[in-house]
């Protein structure tokens, strides 16, 4: 494939609102794509060799900055990082020159077994070297500078020694790595494991962001009745987290933010009122 | 991790420093539901077909057996023929694996490099030149041979207002004209002429062949279906 020529658009994400592109709503992001000034895509969905979600990523590429959303890299993986999908990466990433390109703090890959979800490590000395040579890697080979997205927790390891945003800033001072701030995800964490968003997010090094995450999340509980947030992206966004997203906003200024939506996907007019909602926040952050 | 009787690992806990217990399962239930869930969206007519609360079970036992070995979900479920194969329990439902492998070559050839068709004219040559020609292929070209009515099935349960399965054997031609993926039953034949080309025999060569496994076979028929499919890429002619 030769590279998209891109070249019209301003090769950042702009601090505006945007969605997880769904191919369903095409049509009416082309139509009307009002607040929306950027769209991010997972990467995994764009590895096929052609057909329509190539074709609609060329075209939707020459109007809107795209921030390619890794999900299936498991930097956290004990293991090598796969040769094969890291090279897949690369090769998207060189045809689409993204605004941005991001992956998470977790793992998904064990024994060659693939397991569709991002699953929790520990924050030892052990994680953290392991991480940043993985890092390190991503970055030599998809040749940018990557963003770094905390997970969402259900339990906690007794073995860590690190708090995540120390390992955060950890990781990112060593390998120069951005940081995707996911606030949702901070919520979720903090009402299961039991600490004060905000708290987090003075610990957090909020000087490294290049991009804020918001998504829905599911109500549960554990076997002692204490409430057990899932992190679904099959809802809107609660206005806690909104609310944490002001704390969070008044301390970054202006940033790139998303709105997930991956599961139960709505109608286009629902996720743009979410986008809107994102972006009134941002419009009462001074620049 | 997708074991649901399987220990919870030791040295996990919640904020009160107590065992993980059923937090750790949150985990492994949004594997398996996941998983689940793409396995609906891949075999949507195998779905139809058994029930959506059976294809949960039976999607529940194949993840089990077949976690994915990518993180390219789009190709997630190739064992799953196979798997229904040697499902003691579906023997009656003897169709259903081919249902399957049709499933799957559909989203091969949703994801399959783009390409060009020929011009509709570039078969309009010197007969015997045409006869020594070898044709080649859209990459979202798939065939596939059945001994059941496959495409009759499919499309019974994929397309409103289609007429009940005849009791014949069916092969299925998929093209992809645009982006769409569009199977249609192959003439009689046209499954052993389309192979036989793709082993670089000739368009004469490969007639033979075809007729020689199928007297009845349609050249005209198939090769109609092709170029409507734009499943022609390109023809070379002997220098």
């Amino acid at each position: 494939m030769n590279m998209l020529d891109n070249s019209n658009n301003d090769n950042h994400l702009p601090f505006a609102a945007g969605v997880g592109y769904k191919p369903q709503h095409f049509n009416q992001i082309l139509n009307d794509a009002a607040p929306v000034k950027w769209l991010e895509v997972h990467a995994e969905n764009y590895m096929g060799d052609g057909g329509r979600p190539l074709a609609q990523l060329r075209h939707l590429s020459e109007r809107f900055p795209i921030s390619v959303h890794g999900v299936g890299l498991s930097i956290g993986s004990e293991g090598p990082l796969n040769p094969d999908h890291l090279a897949r990466l690369k090769h998207l990433c060189d045809w689409l020159n993204p605004a941005s390109f991001s992956e998470h703090l977790a793992w998904s890959t064990h024994d060659s077994h693939f397991f569709n979800d991002l699953l929790p490590l520990p924050y030892t000395d052990t994680t953290l070297n392991r991480i940043c040579d993985h890092i390190d890697q991503v970055q030599e080979v998809v040749g940018r500078k990557m963003l770094l997205e905390n997970p969402s927790s259900y339990l906690a390891f007794d073995e860590s020694t690190w708090s995540e945003p120390d390992f955060l800033r950890e990781v990112s001072r060593r390998t120069g790595c951005g940081l995707l701030l996911d606030v949702n995800n901070v919520f979720v964490s903090a009402t299961n494991l039991n600490y004060s968003p905000q708290a987090y997010i003075d610990e957090y090094p909020i000087e490294n962001v290049g991009e804020i995450h918001l998504g829905g999340h599911d109500e549960d509980e554990d076997d002692h009745g204490h409430p057990l947030l899932i992190d679904s992206h099959g809802r809107e966004v609660v206005d806690p987290v909104w609310a944490l997203l002001d704390y969070v906003l008044e301390r970054s200024g202006p940033k790139p933010v998303l709105v997930e939506w991956d599961t139960d996907v709505p109608e286009w007019p629902m996720l743009q009122a979410e986008a809107t909602r994102a972006q009134n926040a941002l419009h009462k952050v001074p620049a | 991790m997708l074991n649901p009787q399987a220990i919870v690992p030791e040295g996990l806990s919640d904020a009160q420093a107590r065992p993980a217990g059923r937090r750790f399962n949150v985990y492994r239930n949004n594997v398996a539901v996941s998983l689940t869930e793409a396995m609906h969206q891949a075999f949507p007519v195998i779905t139809k077909l058994l029930g959506p609360n059976n294809m949960d079970g039976l999607a529940g036992i194949f993840l089990r057996q077949n976690p994915p070995s990518s993180p390219l979900m789009m190709h997630y479920g190739e064992a799953f023929p196979a798997f229904l194969q040697g499902m003691d329990q579906l023997s009656h439902l003897g169709y259903l694996p081919d249902i399957a492998w049709l499933e799957l070559a559909i989203r091969r050839s949703y994801h399959a490099a783009d390409s060009s068709p020929i011009a509709p004219n570039a078969l309009a040559i010197d007969p015997e030149q045409l006869a020594n020609a070898t044709l080649q292929f859209a990459p979202a070209m798939e065939v596939l041979r059945s001994d059941w009515p496959i495409y009759d099935i499919w499309a019974y349960n994929s397309i409103d207002g289609t007429a009940k399965p005849q009791s014949t054997a069916q092969d299925v031609l998929i093209t992809r004209p645009e982006y769409d993926p569009i199977p249609k039953p192959l003439p009689i034949g046209g499954a052993d002429w389309i192979d036989a080309l793709r082993d670089r025999q000739s368009i004469g060569q490969a007639q033979e062949t075809a007729m020689a496994a199928q007297p009845e076979f349609d050249l005209g028929a198939t090769l109609t279906l092709l170029l409507q499919g734009g499943a022609i890429t390109s023809l070379t002619t002997e220098g």
